[in-house]
């Protein structure tokens, strides 16, 4: 039997409010998904009503503002605070995008926040990345070259070769892009999903890479690369403007070539 | 007490605290060298505070002028005002050029020249010649170096299939009786679990404590872990007075804008549209050393020449560079300057504000990586079992002031270096020493109690006081008045710490714990950095002292050893050992202190 609905102990529950002071002039609900593995505890949403004029202007400042001032329980990951490091990947006003980098203003009404998409949760909006880290590492995500390398210098590359790697070598590994893909909710034990397949081609675009044979031969395969149809989700959500979906387009092109 | 909790046991040969670039590259060397080894991280690797730096990493490389790494030494002695020990040093320049070699080969994506070589930018301090102009120095990928470095560490660690302890937290350090080190204690946010890691080889690479400030360009993660666990464990932090304020943090946000973006020809006016630095380094101007720029614009500042309604805040100049060069070379910090401050950098200035941003100071070792505890008979005496790496360490190369582009070079040589030593000193084959069973108890029972807390004051409640008087009476310019007021304001906060509340006790991913088990390792180093900066009556460096305005080679030239009673009070004990003034070889001589001017 297919079952439609969500098993019982995960449909999400309303939960409590956190009202803002009575003072305050500039509020802005924020619901946002709890999940506490220690109760057993179905999910809810907490909402939080947060004064806009004593907060930061991103969606991590409010975040950081429940935690410090309203709600210490709350947990989400953070670290850098400026869209480099990757932490605070999470779904916010119904894209997945970095909490850090998102402009509470951008949004229309209630923010809505909830963990990234389809991957287990381990607490409130902090997702099992583990699958998704397996992943990459299956790719082997390392230079591979036999040639010797220069002993007192670099390996050459033009500013040509270089720039090829432009657009790929940039990504931060929050995986918005996977967890935004359909293909990758339905398949993510077999299909690499956009995110990793984005890594895939920057060691297959580098010039100093001597395996290519190799990696699209691991690549070749109806899961692992051929369950993304094209549906742009990927590219429409990646926080840094990286564009995963050309990347798979160019293995799959790649590939194509080779059988030519 | 710990019968309540669940405890694994693990015997790894080394145990490296921290997944940025040092422990990362440390890891990759024991892993080579056939040891057993555990990189507990509470990151996922890629997500250390590596990952955020910008402007590249100094060797002199030479490709696109001449340059040697004996003028390197010399920028990096003269950058340090005399507190770096140079034998560290020479070992850190002339280990540059290979260090970024193995980079390259490890397949790290560097900006190219020409001709296909490594790109290199100028950087503030760098020169040519010992001091005659800048020289480019800065090995760079884009404005994205640390990026590129730390997942190229990452993809090696996962080839050589080194064994990661993601999202662990390390509590506190097994010691022996002996005075050794024999592992630590670590807490497992996904399951809750607690663990001992029993280890021949502890490798701190914990990382600077930059939140220990009200604004910083550091991570929320850079809390001085490291730093914490040593204080805890009985052993000293030196020269933690010496605190780097980086000039151009984004006025408001603190978010970091790359000093290679005055190497890329960037410079900064005053509200009257005067380039003032031509008149506090008239040779190098916007490219001296931080230290002195950051104090240049704090001085403009004081004196009512800042720019913006109120006079706060200083304008870096890119506009003049053209869209095609920032988007190429420095397309990270465009976009940072167009999210962080609303300002398009193609168009217009960037407001900007000298910003805590690096620690100078922290764990004692020399040039090995071995930690050290230092007695008035031996100065070097050494901690067995304990190494130390990275900004958490001060080996010291850096001394009283940092150039840009040494900390990613630091991390590598150094984590190499720990590295290297590490399969030197530790026999795989050995037996482990055996963990008592009341080993680590300490640890728990702090753990347990902070997990309990019940006290009045929230952890975010101390820890914004803590950064407030951080903030107002360890800044830029400090006075005698000034600092003595600070001691005695964070004396006040840190009394306040046995009244903290914590309101998660769950086990899973508890991170109002982790932020209160953080809170007393910031405490610490405060307590280090502000009791240090009091005792210092003299300006070295990063720490310009108003009443004491000039170097005193005679009394000062020494590094500053604070001892901090994590258990009463937070009170700082200070003792001196003398600074290194030898090098490591015949091939390079002492550099004798002079005057620095840029």
């Amino acid at each position: 039997m297919v079952e439609f609905n969500l098993p019982a102990n995960s449909v999400v529950k309303e939960g409590k409010t956190f009202s803002a002071p009575a003072d305050a002039k500039n509020v802005r609900a924020f619901k946002i998904y709890r999940f506490d593995p220690d109760s057993g505890d179905n999910p809810r949403t907490d909402t939080y009503d947060i004064d806009l004029d004593k907060c930061g202007p991103m969606v991590l400042d409010a975040l950081i503002k429940i935690k410090n001032e309203i709600d210490a329980t709350l947990t989400f990951r953070r670290s850098c605070r400026e869209g480099i490091c990757g932490s605070c990947a999470m779904n916010i006003d119904g894209r997945n995008t970095l909490a850090c980098l998102k402009p509470i203003e951008d949004i229309k009404g209630e923010v809505k926040i909830y963990p990234l998409p389809h991957m287990p949760v381990v607490k409130d909006l902090v997702p099992d990345l583990s699958q998704p880290y397996a992943q990459l590492a299956s790719i082997e995500p390392w230079l591979k070259a036999d040639s010797p390398t220069p002993p007192d210098g670099e390996r050459l590359q033009s500013r040509e070769e270089r720039a090829k790697l432009d657009g790929l070598w940039e990504c931060i590994l929050c995986f918005s892009c996977s967890t935004a893909c359909p293909s990758y909710w339905w398949n993510s034990d077999r299909y690499l999903g956009p995110a990793v397949l984005l890594q895939a081609y920057r060691w297959l675009a580098d010039s100093r890479d001597e395996y290519t044979g190799e990696r699209l031969d691991a690549l070749e395969d109806p899961f692992r690369l051929y369950r993304c149809h094209t549906i742009m989700n990927c590219t429409n959500t990646c926080p840094k403007g990286l564009n995963p979906a050309l990347a798979i387009t160019e293995i799959k092109k790649m590939i194509a070539e080779r059988r030519a | 007490m710990s019968e309540s909790y669940k405890i694994i046991d693990h015997n790894y040969d080394v145990v490296v605290m921290g997944a940025g670039g040092a422990g990362l590259r440390a890891t990759l060397g024991t892993v080579e060298a056939g040891l057993k080894t555990a990189c507990i991280t509470k990151v996922f690797p890629t997500r250390s505070h590596t990952v955020a730096a910008q402007g590249g990493i100094g060797a002199s490389l030479g490709n696109m002028s001449e340059d040697h790494w004996q003028w390197h030494m010399y920028d990096t002695v003269k950058g340090s005002d005399w507190l770096g020990d140079q034998d560290a040093i020479e070992y850190m320049c002339r280990n540059a050029v290979p260090a970024v070699h193995e980079l390259e080969h490890y397949g790290m994506p560097f900006s190219r020249t020409e001709d296909g070589k490594i790109y290199q930018r100028p950087f503030g301090g760098h020169t040519r010649d010992h001091g005659k102009a800048p020289v480019e120095r800065a090995c760079a990928a884009a404005d994205r170096t640390g990026h590129a470095m730390l997942h190229t560490l990452y993809q090696q660690c996962l080839k050589h299939k080194a064994e990661f302890f993601v999202e662990y937290i390390a509590l506190d350090l097994i010691m022996d009786e002996d005075g050794s080190c024999k592992g630590l204690v670590a807490w497992d946010l996904d399951t809750g679990e607690l663990h001992r890691f029993n280890a021949k080889m502890v490798i701190l690479a914990s990382g600077g404590y930059g939140r220990a400030f009200f604004s910083c360009t550091s991570a929320h993660t850079c809390t001085g872990d490291g730093h914490g666990m040593v204080a805890r464990a009985g052993l000293g932090l030196q020269d933690m007075e010496f605190v780097q304020f980086h000039p151009t943090g984004i006025y408001g946000s603190g978010c970091l804008i790359t000093e290679g973006a005055r190497g890329e020809g960037g410079y900064l006016t005053n509200s009257e549209g005067e380039r003032f630095m031509e008149r506090y380094a008239p040779t190098v101007k916007d490219l001296a050393s931080r230290d002195v720029v950051s104090r240049g614009m704090a001085q403009e500042i004081r004196d009512g020449r800042g720019v913006g309604e109120h006079g706060e805040y200083i304008h870096l100049h890119l506009e003049h560079l053209g869209s095609e060069v920032l988007w190429e070379r420095l397309p990270g910090i465009t976009e940072t300057a167009k999210i962080f401050a609303g300002v398009d950098a193609t168009k217009e200035p960037i407001p900007v504000l000298p910003t805590v941003h690096y620690n100078m100071g922290g764990i004692p070792t020399n040039y090995k990586g071995e930690v050290l505890r230092p007695t008035a008979k031996d100065p070097n005496a050494i901690v067995p079992g304990l190494m130390a790496a990275g900004e958490a360490a001060c080996v010291s190369v850096h001394g009283a002031n940092r150039l840009g582009t040494n900390s990613l070079l630091d991390l590598v040589v150094f984590g190499r270096a720990c590295g290297l030593h590490a399969a030197e000193v530790v026999d795989p084959k050995s037996s482990f020493k055996e963990l008592k069973t009341t080993d680590g108890d300490e640890a728990i029972a702090r753990f347990d109690r902070l997990r309990w807390a019940k006290g009045s004051r929230p952890t975010a409640d101390i820890r914004l006081e803590m950064q407030r008087v951080m903030q107002g009476n360890c800044g830029v310019f400090r006075t005698s008045e000034i600092l003595k007021e600070g001691k005695d304001k964070l004396s006040e906060t840190a009394k306040t710490l046995p009244d903290v509340g914590v309101s998660d006790r769950s086990l899973i991913w508890n991170s109002d714990l982790v932020e209160t088990l953080e809170l007393e390792n910031l405490m610490t180093c405060a307590a280090a950095t502000m009791n240090s900066a009091e005792a210092r009556h003299e300006s070295r460096g990063a720490h310009a002292h108003e009443d004491f305005p000039k170097r005193d080679d005679e009394t000062w030239m020494k590094h500053t050893i604070a001892t901090v009673d994590t258990e009463k009070g937070y009170g700082v004990d200070l003792t001196y050992r003398p600074v290194n003034n030898f090098t490591l070889t015949d091939e390079v001589s002492y550099i004798e202190p002079k005057e620095r001017v840029y």
